[in-house]
């Protein structure tokens, strides 16, 4: 063992569906090197304590979403948690809640995946427009900027387990479904915002979030679900009170070039670089 | 395969205390309820008591029924109550009608969540509703005397 | 739009309402005696002459109606939206709902004809 190894806790939720009729603790002593995460520690665990340990995860660098854990309480990305982080000599390791276990740490997600295909997060268009290879929708940068943080989402789940609604509420569509919802809605390429409106003003919609703002804290991309759900909301009542003034879908710009050399296009402020060579297309 | 028992990891109604690690919105959001909930109690029961002076019943004033120290100690709670829930319902109506979240920014780490950006508010109306408590619970315990 | 964006934007109006309605309320009745603000009769301003004084406007006999109507539909909106996070099966929401609904217009009506009768009474008593 190296002089910097040090023994911590892993206390990890174990429940095998063809044995237990219920979850229960087991702890682990695991050596923790410099620079180990809390899905190192887990491989750790497997390889040198006990094969039996069943996760989920794919790409160890925050981009998958398949690790969401309750880690010491708080939903989160396992392999976006440095042990020495976290601090301490005992660390919880527990399934997301608000889903069902599948095993051990693997949460069944499907119920968000069905409540995300629910709010129909795609582009909704006349199909003509859509499949026609002529010209292209353009789209400003500030255009994109309303909802492209909200883009970001690898439907991790963490948001879901760390939401109070949806501690009780089954049928809550939940932060990450609305936040998609209302990703679609803002942008301008889309026509739907009707028909989501009637998704989400209704039962288990936008309605069931009280800005307990929990989704916003655990998000391990900084999408702010909460944002977008108010921000949703906002258009809602804006639209049943007739005081939105009504979305006209971008225009395709016909010919070649045309979407990109629009003149008096500036771009967002923090894309420019400070010191840029000269231009040289002048 | 398919048929093996999952089990259900739902939170519950512990859920919305959140098991006591979480963010300071996450308790207004349950003191919001709790406060909501006693003063709809307290509606129903004030109206029935108030609509019974049509039969000349006056059961808060001196030597009533309810002309009690418990009963003014519980008046009180329900005054603390009000205020809680209207200035916290002043920052609700602005954050959830979306003027105090912010736009969209990009996401870059640490990330700032529109979290950041209503807190101020939330320190302004807390503040409110405890100057409202204390010059209203000095008046009131006065008035109790 | 659906349904649920129509009582809620009117259940966040009915919540500003309700801001002013019993800010005012309390004012009134927790300092208005000592102020003498719509209580005339000695320092204790929900006394009876106080009550009777108020009674006898028409302008408190409407805006007792008023907080009552706006107060139990924002507080049982709340309430409903509560119990029904309890993941109810669709009957009992259902049931639920018309219940709430129920008891509202059954203590807005019982409240809004005691309301008016003070008033009545009150003018009728000449306590005005
Ligand atoms: S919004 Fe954030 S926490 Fe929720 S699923 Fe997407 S990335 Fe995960
Ligand atoms: S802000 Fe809304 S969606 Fe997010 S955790 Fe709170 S209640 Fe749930
Ligand atoms: S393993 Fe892919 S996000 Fe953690």
């Amino acid at each position: 063992m190296a002089e910097s190894n040090k023994i911590v806790n892993f206390h990890v939720t174990r429940y095998n569906p063809e044995k237990d009729v219920k979850p229960y603790i087991q702890t682990y002593k695991v050596e923790v090197t410099d620079g180990m995460t809390v899905l190192d520690g887990l491989h750790w665990i497997k390889e040198h304590l006990d094969p039996t340990l069943v996760w989920r995860y794919s790409c160890r660098m925050g981009i998958c979403g398949s690790c969401g854990m309750l880690i010491n309480g708080s939903p989160t990305l396992a392999c976006n948690t440095q042990i020495s982080h976290l601090g301490g000599m005992d660390i919880t390791v527990g399934p997301l809640p608000n889903f069902e276990i599948i095993r051990d740490l693997v949460p069944d997600l499907a119920s968000m995946f069905d409540k995300h295909a629910s709010v129909k997060p795609n582009i909704i268009r006349d199909e003509a427009d859509l499949v026609s290879r002529q010209g292209e929708f353009y789209q400003s940068p500030e255009q994109l900027e309303e909802f492209l943080q909200f883009t970001f989402c690898i439907k991790c789940g963490c948001c879901m387990a760390a939401c109070p609604t949806l501690a009780t509420d089954v049928r809550y569509l939940g932060p990450m479904p609305l936040t998609a919802l209302q990703r679609y809605n803002t942008d301008t390429r889309d026509e739907g915002f009707d028909i989501r409106a009637k998704i989400a003003g209704g039962d288990g919609g936008a309605f069931s979030c009280h800005y307990a703002g929990e989704c916003s804290r655990v998000c391990p991309k900084g999408v702010d679900p909460a944002k977008a759900i108010q921000l949703l909301k906002r258009k809602l009542v804006l639209d049943y009170l007739h005081l939105a003034s009504k979305k006209q879908p971008c225009k395709k710009l016909e010919g070649p070039g045309h979407g990109k050399l629009l003149p008096n296009m500036n771009p967002p402020a923090r894309t420019v670089v400070q010191d840029a060579p000269a231009e040289t297309n002048k | 395969m398919a048929d093996l028992h999952r089990h259900d990891n739902r939170l519950g109604v512990w859920g919305w205390l959140g098991g006591g690690r979480w963010g300071v919105e996450r308790y207004a959001y349950i003191l919001h309820r709790v406060t909501g909930l006693g003063i709809l109690l307290y509606l129903l029961m004030h109206t029935v008591v108030t609509s019974l002076r049509v039969r000349g019943i006056y059961l808060w004033t001196d030597g009533g029924f309810l002309h009690q120290p418990i009963f003014k100690f519980g008046e009180f709670l329900v005054v603390a109550a009000f205020a809680f829930h209207a200035f916290n319902g002043i920052r609700l109506v602005l954050v959830e009608l979306g003027f105090a979240v912010g736009k969209p920014i990009e996401p870059v780490y640490p990330y700032k969540t529109s979290l950041g950006v209503q807190r101020p508010l939330l320190i302004v109306v807390m503040l409110l509703a405890f100057i409202f408590l204390a010059v209203g619970g000095y008046n009131f315990l006065g008035l109790a005397k | 739009m659906s349904n649920g964006t129509k009582f809620w934007t009117w259940h966040m109006a009915a919540g500003v309402a309700l801001l002013f309605l019993l800010g005012l309320h309390m004012l009134i009745m927790h300092f208005g005696g000592s102020v003498h603000l719509f209580a005339p009769h000695g320092s204790e301003a929900v006394s009876v002459e106080n009550s009777q004084w108020r009674d006898a406007h028409t302008f408190f006999a409407i805006t007792y109606i008023l907080m009552l109507g706006v107060g139990l539909y924002h507080g049982l909106y709340g309430l409903r939206t509560i119990l029904l996070e309890l993941t109810l099966k669709p009957a009992v929401a259902k049931t639920v709902t018309a219940f709430l609904v129920l008891v509202g217009l059954g203590l807005f009506g019982f409240g809004s004809w005691a309301a008016w009768a003070a008033h009545t009474i009150a003018i009728a008593g000449g306590k005005g």
